[in-house]
């Protein structure tokens, strides 16, 4: 051990091994899975479990493989095309999404301000507990908006106490949103904390004595500088909500359409793999924009704060 | 000097906000906690105190085993996770361009925004094509894939900013890599380590939709048998069982802040001679 420790050039070391491991782990775990779902989503359509036609037969070499790729059907993407059940609940993922992540912006940002705002102290405490129950299981923070929501849960309760009448929001798209915000609303005020708390303080000042008023100051200062923030955010926030299976099936209705219940429902209950697959490729396919464009944001931040 | 408008403290507005949104964030968390301890079992009237529910979530053996297999999973995947992902976060941080680094951090990075449906559907077809028996030990691995991740970005934040001075120094007094990796990089990391740790724990324990996918017959985790029962409605029992939850999550959560405050208050003193010269 010793002699390696000399003779190994100081660069290098044992990184070696620091690189192989999780390299070898997130290519049989992470990667190849991903090529098993592209490999079925072209299969023959077929009920319940595997083998799937085409199987590739490694025997045979090149011409196995080659034998493979011509067996290769289409078909579960041409049903896709066909039923407008899949194109629906696509548009209505992103809409979803779309939605959820700007009334998350619109709640987040004066939060997240007004954290910023507060003395070195009261910012850590703030922070704290924004951050706590993000570690508090995602489930159960869903599930307790349900004794909310329900007709003769506490929102109605309150709402009749004051005599109002009461309002039939659960198992609607309203409570989709509720929960979708509830749940995301961290994702969404970390990275715009981060980028407020940053600000320096200096420009405003410079704002306020080239005459502009707070207001034009937030504006044109303020607003600019955190945009780096509200991009990912936004991203944070809009790339898992396309995906969400858990708050469109306990708060959403029979007719909450979002996909990744498709792809639950395709799987659990059709017993249709081949097509869950085609689903799963294609909201795939869907999010790879925006996952590059927050790769590239997160890299561009590290840059930033070297 | 004037004061700039940042650091003028919170007006009524922000105040209001602060309010108003932390109210948001804990309101549903508080009423669920209360209402665990509630003596009727109808959810929406009050019958008293009592922990009448608690006790039945202890009898229930079937959420008793389902919480059993559920730590079990955790701390497998938790520590799987913290080795693989501190070894990925070093890969990152220190070892310079190697072949494949682009497709290793986005390998690394990409389990993070992916949606959960799309990683539980592509590990159950992995298990399913190399014929693994669906249970404990295929939940687990899935576990330790996708929280691999989360650990490499808190260890490789930390990394990052950590001096590398200090380990330089170790190695040119004769010091061999490992050594100087276990004697002042590790301690020096290891609050992130211990927070990644706990990240892939709670989120382990917290996983519905991977483990729904890549679990088998004898293997229900909490969150599965949360799930099935929350599609029936609210019950008082599941309550009990989520405010156990919670308050074990801010137990872990306040002790290792208290921790870390500890250790930075240690750090403090440790260096004070060195700022003075």
């Amino acid at each position: 051990m010793k002699a390696l420790g000399k003779a190994g050039s100081k660069r290098i070391g044992w990184p070696p091994l620091a690189v192989a491991a999780p390299f070898l782990w997130l290519a049989v775990f992470f990667a190849f899975p991903f090529l098993l779902v592209l490999k079925l989503s072209f299969s023959h359509p077929a009920l319940a479990m595997p083998p799937y036609a085409p199987k590739m037969d490694w025997s045979h070499g090149l011409q196995g493989i080659g034998d493979f790729l011509k067996a290769l059907s289409g078909v579960n993407y041409r049903r896709l095309t066909q039923d407008d059940l899949y194109f629906a609940s696509y548009l209505s993922s992103l809409r979803f999404a779309a939605i959820g992540t700007a009334i998350s912006l619109l709640i987040g940002y004066p939060i997240a301000y007004a954290m910023a705002r507060c003395g070195p102290q009261a910012r850590r405490l703030l922070l704290m507990a924004v951050i706590l129950p993000f570690w508090t299981s995602f489930l159960i923070r869903v599930y307790a908006w349900i004794g909310i929501l329900k007709p003769e849960g506490l929102l109605n309760a309150g709402l009749h106490a004051l005599g109002l009448p009461g309002i039939d929001i659960l198992n609607t798209d309203g409570a989709v949103y509720v929960g979708l915000v509830y749940a995301y609303l961290p994702f969404m005020m970390l990275p715009l904390y981060a980028a407020l708390e940053r600000l320096d303080p200096t420009l405003l000042e410079a704002a306020a004595d080239l005459g502009a008023s707070p207001t034009k100051a937030f504006w044109s200062v303020t607003v600019p500088l955190s945009l780096p923030g509200v991009a990912a955010g936004c991203l944070l926030c809009f790339i898992p909500m396309v995906g969400e299976f858990v708050i469109p099936d306990l708060l959403g209705g029979p007719d909450t359409l979002m996909i990744g219940k498709t792809i639950w429902t395709e799987f659990f209950s059709d017993r249709d793999w081949p097509s869950a697959s085609a689903v799963a490729i294609i909201l795939l396919v869907t999010l790879v924009v925006p996952i590059l464009l927050y790769q590239r944001q997160q890299a561009r931040a590290l840059e930033a704060q070297r | 000097m004037t004061r700039p408008a940042l650091n003028r403290g919170p007006s009524a507005f922000n105040i209001a906000s602060l309010a108003l949104g932390l109210g948001f964030i804990y309101l549903p968390i508080a009423i669920l906690v209360i209402w665990s301890f509630n003596a009727s079992k109808l959810v929406t009237v009050w019958g008293g105190f009592s922990t009448r529910w608690y006790a039945s979530a202890f009898q229930n053996d079937q959420l008793m085993d389902a919480a059993w297999v559920t730590l079990r999973i955790g701390v497998f995947s938790a520590t799987t996770a913290t080795v693989l992902g501190v070894l990925a976060a070093i890969a990152l941080a220190k070892v310079g361009g190697f072949r494949g680094r682009t497709l290793f951090s986005s390998m690394v990075y990409s389990p993070l925004v992916m949606p959960e449906v799309i990683l539980g559907l592509s590990l159950l077809l992995l298990f399913v094509a190399v014929g693994f028996e669906r249970g404990f030990w295929t939940v687990a691995l899935a576990h330790a894939t996708f929280t691999l991740s989360y650990v490499t970005v808190a260890v490789h934040a930390r990394l990052v900013t950590f001096d590398k001075v200090l380990e330089e120094a170790a190695r040119d007094l004769g010091c061999p890599p490992w050594r100087a990796f276990l004697t002042v990089t590790l301690p020096n990391i290891a609050p992130a380590v211990v927070a990644g740790w706990m990240l892939a724990f709670t989120l382990s324990l917290d996983d519905l939709v991977v483990a729904s996918f890549t679990s088998g017959p004898g293997a229900t985790t909490l969150p599965m048998r949360i799930y099935s029962q929350v599609r029936l409605g609210v019950s008082p029992e599941i309550n009990a069982v989520c405010t156990l939850l919670i308050a074990a999550v801010a137990a872990g959560v306040l002790i290792w802040s208290l921790a870390n405050r500890w250790q930075s208050r240690r750090e403090a003193v440790a260096t004070k001679p060195y700022a003075g010269a």
